[in-house]
């Protein structure tokens, strides 16, 4: 049995504790508003790209001229998976559940006996990934710096990514991050980004099937190779963006519902110390009467 | 004759959305004015140009200068993609 000074503090300190989970969730939902905004204000950009790049793509027959962007090396033994996480913990599972999914596709590709390495942008991911698949991280992309993710820092990503795909052998390019569905539900997801996914490509094509465009009717100016050279580094960029903020998002959404279960978890843990040092108090109260009383009987 | 739909989106927002009568694309390979029913054409932009948006005929163009962007027009008007824009 705890004595009730122990007991004392241990309120004390559960209450201390609780006062910081309650400011982080009141600073995560500000910002969670903020970075909600952007998210979903770059949505119609990174849309529209991806609905031209695919029904470029399936434009394109890839041929030895074409793009390594969009055909790729023609092999797919190195593969490059670019891990975006939070910078910042106690949000919950939010980066263990990106770096879960990383490390579950990163097993599956081993298992084929391709080579797989990690490009890191956020801080969290490193520790774990670099423990379990030790010479494995290329590179890494310092974030902590910056409020919300920027479009700059997004195309320094894409261009440093492009550069290594070149140079670096790699094949084939991922994207995990996790996606905002909404501030409970964060999805981690995996994007093939280079190259472009063989799906998206008749998606669209399917798309514009279906709105009756003939795909012929379309000029292009210049043609579509040159277009497309111009466009998929920059499509990267986009993607990467998307990713950065949809992950911003996610992270301050997952930080502020982890944040407000740790202060009503430690509103109960009060609640039950407090029951129990009033109960020991009333005890030992209890017990000096019984002394005294016995005490003045015995005269 | 019907608006022409026109749509400036950058990364960060979409900055216009509205019907307008005629938009000059400054494309990469020469300007084109743009008004509704064009054909289906897409173009890369010239880097740092000066789109030319004019709200009604005969209308003083409001210039827009957008980087790093392209332009397409398809049934639905056009919609100008660019990394930034400013007024």
């Amino acid at each position: 049995m705890a004595s009730l000074k122990a007991l004392k503090l241990r309120i004390g300190s559960v209450k201390s504790t609780q006062k910081i989970t309650k400011a982080l969730n009141m600073v995560a939902a500000a910002k969670l508003r903020r970075a909600t905004q952007l998210a979903l204000a770059a949505r119609p950009y990174s849309t529209r790209m991806a609905e031209v790049v695919g029904s470029l793509a399936s434009r394109v027959t890839p041929g030895p001229q074409s793009p390594a962007l969009l055909a790729g090396t023609g092999k797919d033994d190195t593969h490059l998976i670019i891990v975006v996480t939070g910078d910042r913990g106690l949000a919950g599972a939010f980066n263990t559940n990106i770096v879960r999914n990383v490390r579950r596709k990163a097993d599956e590709l081993r298992a084929q006996g391709k080579t797989v390495l990690f490009y890191i942008v956020g801080r969290k991911g490193k520790p774990v990934l670099q423990r379990l698949f030790p010479k494995s991280i290329i590179a890494e992309f310092d974030t902590s710096q910056s409020r919300n993710p920027t479009y700059e820092e997004a195309r320094a990503i894409a261009k440093d990514i492009t550069d290594r795909f070149a140079a670096d052998g790699v094949d084939v390019v991922h994207l995990a991050y996790a996606m905002f569905r909404s501030t409970l539900v964060q999805e981690p997801v995996i994007d093939q980004i280079i190259p472009i996914a063989p799906s998206s490509a008749p998606e669209a094509a399917n798309d514009s099937a279906k709105a009756g465009v003939a795909p012929a009717a379309v000029e292009y100016e210049p043609d579509e190779e040159e277009i497309l050279t111009d466009l998929l580094p920059r499509n990267i960029a986009v993607q990467i963006y998307r990713a950065l903020l949809e992950n911003n998002a996610g992270f301050y959404g997952s930080q502020m519902t982890a944040m407000d279960n740790a202060t009503r978890n430690a509103g109960d843990m009060i609640n039950r110390l407090s029951i129990q040092y009033n109960r020991q108090r009333q005890a030992a109260i209890t017990t000096e009467l019984v002394e005294i009383i016995s005490g003045a009987e015995a005269l | 004759m019907a608006d022409l739909h026109f749509e400036l989106v950058t990364p960060e927002k979409q900055v216009l959305s509205e019907d307008v009568y005629m938009v000059v694309v400054p494309g990469s390979e020469g300007e084109m004015g743009i008004m509704a029913g064009h054909a289906p054409v897409m173009t890369t932009i010239k880097d740092n140009a000066e789109l030319a948006v004019y709200r009604s005929a005969g209308a003083t163009p409001e210039k827009i200068r957008v980087s790093g962007g392209f332009a397409e027009v398809g049934d639905n008007g056009l919609t100008v993609l660019a990394e930034s824009a400013g007024e």
